[in-house]
């Protein structure tokens, strides 16, 4: 599988099956509330899977699974 | 019970906690509320090897000791403040050991407060069916405390944790994980200084905490507000590095003590599941079709004990009536508290099989995934994917529902489920419903298959729903949120659930429910007995006068004179002078004085209609053969026209009216318990009757 390296690319921009690396974060207020469930800068994520209705998405950080809105995704800045 | 030893159980959600309390106190356990706030307060107590007896606190699962729910508040309030009567002496921090990284945050946090500490590492066996090999030994020594391999749900390491509790040093013996002072440099020592705080963790805390906490004095709060103006202390960026210097901890941590597959093994199990269970079409398909079989069981399986429960308390009232001498005292007690009691005790069964089917959901892992299905769909109407489990249970009751809001984080969310769970048809309703759809909906079949009756039926089913869902979309508009709403939730990998847990919840839950509402329908059932009771003046004087004479006497049979003098009196009580003065007011709805009095003595609880009805529709009543209601209702006729009472408008429109109307005093009792302000439940109480009415209105012109 080939991987595109995007600038400032963004975990809501990721496809299923993809992993990216936490960079930082856009937004203080949910930088605490992701770091705190084991999402932080270094960590590998992977998108598990998309709710049915599009929104939110599930992913795999530091072994286990998390789910959140796409807007939350959208704050988390890839390496 | 006297205690010689206070443990509190601490942990992530999801990490068997309950089990391991279930399993430690069997059912020697008790839930009370902790002083001030709504949080149930789960107490147990457990014999430990030397002999001396522990109690055990379950305190409310978190991910962290800074609060992002009232639930979680109370962890920290309970560690934090030395005068709480709950502070325990030791604390048992439960870790996942399948998933120690995340669960080990919680654990540098409580350590840091500096309160003695064991480890109970749970779930080993998981761990090692996913080949995760921990140094149970080096990890202890690292940690500085003592470290319990343990398997709640298959009661391995039991006796070895009881056995470490009591040996657990009276003293903190961890290791520091993080240097606290240097996150807030000079904030910390400050704070220390000044409220004569010696550990540095704490103080670090209050600057975090100190607007929500109790135990501070104003001018304390004051103080740390002013020290943090000082020292330009940013609680979030603070949070968020502190965060940081944790998991570096952790790492550090974890790098020579767990060893984990480096190559993953592939799909795991829960991964399979969800595929199909969160599928785009299956996955809804699923879930419906689960709730379809839920209310099947609600109502089926609940009808034979119902009818018991609902016998049980005839043969007791008549059995009072036959024993105890008649006057007013016995006729409160048996058709006012126990009257009133059967009200809410018919009811258990199907809240103690509403519940099971709950915890199953919960337990298993299911419910986060209807939530993580749904909540872009309930994120639309103004709600949240947590919203779900709710407005289901309000099928069944909204007031353990409104209970069970609590895991919403988000004030405004929370605020509008519980605003629309009452308009859910609530298991009250449905005598009511069924009462009315048999009096006016002929019983036979459409297209073969679809009986009419349970067509209507299942439409104020789902009638009920589409306006809980359009209400909320409305007050989306009106209430004004202030925080963000997120939805930042962990989906646990899928387990069996424990049956344990489930009869636990059952057991717990329905006796929660009898004191909650029982307290409330008893006393409200003793004043409409009174208002029933008795009348202005000398009126119930008159009647008997009048019905003693020899024209009514011996032409009446004594069965249906009482009934005839029973029904006059209602008419003539408080509560039928009450219907005639609302009969102005419904009228243009299609309701009479009779159907008045029902509707004033529903609002204390619905159920109590049917009873109503039969009392006041006793009046052409046959002495040789005991009337249902039903059969009372559809013979009633309109004195004036002649015409049947119950016509298909009147019933439909009474159908509405209960159908949006507030009339259920427990969920207004519970929902200021959950608010501590009358504004909310006013605010309720007033939409859903203007609602009533209004639809009541529309659908007895649109029928007529």
């Amino acid at each position: 599988m080939f991987q595109f390296i995007y600038k400032n690319m963004r975990l809501s921009q990721l496809e299923v099956g993809e992993t990216g690396i936490v960079k930082e974060f856009t937004d203080l207020e949910m930088s605490v509330k992701l770091m705190e469930m084991g999402c932080l800068p270094g960590e590998e994520i992977r998108i598990e899977r998309v709710a049915p209705l599009g929104d939110p998405i599930a992913i795999n950080v530091s072994g286990y699974q998390l789910s959140l809105r796409k807007r939350e995704a959208h704050t988390i800045v890839l390496q | 019970m006297k205690a010689d030893i206070r443990v509190a159980l601490i942990g992530n959600p999801n990490t068997g906690k309950s089990t391991l309390f279930n399993v430690l106190t069997g059912l020697n356990q008790k839930i009370g509320n902790f002083p001030g706030v709504t949080v149930d307060k789960k107490v147990g107590y457990t014999t430990l090897p030397d002999g001396r007896q522990a109690e055990i606190i379950d305190l409310p699962g978190t991910y962290s000791i800074y609060p992002k729910s009232q639930d979680e508040s109370i962890v920290f309030s309970v560690l934090a403040d030395k005068h709480n009567p709950h502070r325990p002496d030791l604390v048992v921090v439960i870790l996942d050991a399948s998933n120690l990284k995340r669960n080990l945050l919680l654990y540098s946090q409580v350590a840091d407060l500096k309160i003695p500490v064991v480890v109970a590492l749970n779930m080993m066996d998981l761990a090692k069916k996913a080949d995760i090999d921990i140094d149970v030994n080096l990890f202890a020594k690292k940690l500085g405390v003592p470290v319990v391999p343990i398997s709640a749900r298959k009661n391995e390491g039991i006796p070895q944790l009881k056995s470490a509790i009591s040996f657990a040093n009276k003293f903190a013996l961890q290791e520091d994980s993080i240097d606290v002072a240097s996150i807030a440099p000079g904030l910390v020592e400050s704070i220390s200084r000044e409220l004569d705080i010696d550990n540095p963790y704490l103080a670090l805390q209050l600057a975090h905490q100190h607007e929500t906490l109790t135990f501070l004095t104003p001018e304390q709060s004051e103080r740390v507000e002013q020290l943090e103006k000082e020292f330009s202390f940013n609680s979030q960026k603070a949070q968020g590095a502190e965060t940081i210097a944790r998991y570096a901890f952790i790492n550090d941590l974890l790098y020579d003590t767990v060893k984990k597959p480096i190559t993953p093994q592939g799909e795991t199990h829960s991964n399979k599941i969800d595929k199909i269970l969160t599928h785009k079409v299956f996955g809804f398909i699923i879930f419906f079709g689960i709730l379809m079989f839920m209310f099947q069981a609600i109502f089926s399986w609940s009808s034979y004990p119902m009818e018991l429960i609902a016998d049980a308390f005839v043969w007791v009232q008549n059995w009072l009536h036959h024993v105890l001498p008649a006057g007013p005292l016995t006729s409160l007690l048996v058709d006012g508290v126990i009257a009133g009691l059967s009200g809410v005790m018919v009811f258990i069964p199907q809240i103690a099989i509403l519940f099971a089917f709950i915890s199953i959901l919960e337990d298993t892992g299911y419910m986060s995934r209807v939530t993580f299905m749904m909540d872009k769909l309930m994120r639309k109407v103004g709600l949240n994917g947590k919203s779900v489990v709710p407005l289901i249970g309000g099928f069944a009751c909204a007031v353990p529902s409104i209970m069970s809001t609590r895991t919403i984080e988000n004030w405004k969310d929370r605020m509008i489920t519980i605003m629309v769970t009452p308009l859910v048809t609530c298991s009250a309703r449905l005598p009511i419903y069924t009462l009315l759809i048999a009096l006016v909906v002929p019983n036979r079949n459409v297209w073969w298959l679809f009986n009419l009756q349970g067509l209507a039926l299942t439409g104020m089913y789902i009638f009920s729903l589409i306006s809980a869902v359009v209400v909320a979309w409305v007050f989306k508009f009106i209430l004004k949120g202030k925080e963000r709403g997120y939805f930042i939730m962990e989906l646990p990998v899928y387990r069996m659930p424990r049956w344990s847990n489930v009869i636990y919840s059952m057991f717990e839950r329905s006796k929660a429910f009898v004191l909650q509402a029982g307290k409330v329908i008893i006393a409200i059932s003793v004043i409409l007995w009174v208002l029933a009771s008795y009348g202005p003046g000398d009126r119930f004087a008159k009647i008997d006068a009048q019905y003693s004479q020899p024209k009514y006497t011996k032409t009446m049979s004594t069965d249906s004179l009482s009934r005839t003098v029973s029904s006059a009196k209602l008419e003539n009580s408080y509560a039928g002078v009450l219907g005639h003065v609302i009969e102005p007011v419904i009228r243009p709805l299609g309701f009479d004085w009779k159907i008045g009095i029902a509707l004033i003595t529903s609002f204390a609880a619905r159920e109590v209609f049917v009873g109503t009805m039969a009392t006041i529709y006793s009046v052409n009543g046959n002495a040789e053969k005991m009337e249902s209601v039903y059969e009372k209702m559809h013979q009633a006729k309109n004195p004036d026209t002649g015409q049947p009472v119950f016509t298909l408008a009147v019933a439909f429109s009474l159908m509405m009216f209960y159908a949006f109307a507030m009339q259920c005093a427990s969920t207004v009792a519970v929902f200021f318990r959950e608010t501590k302000n009358w504004r909310w439940p006013a605010i309720q109480f007033a939409y859903m009757t203007v609602l009533a009415y209004v639809a009541s209105f529309i659908a007895f012109h649109v029928l007529k």
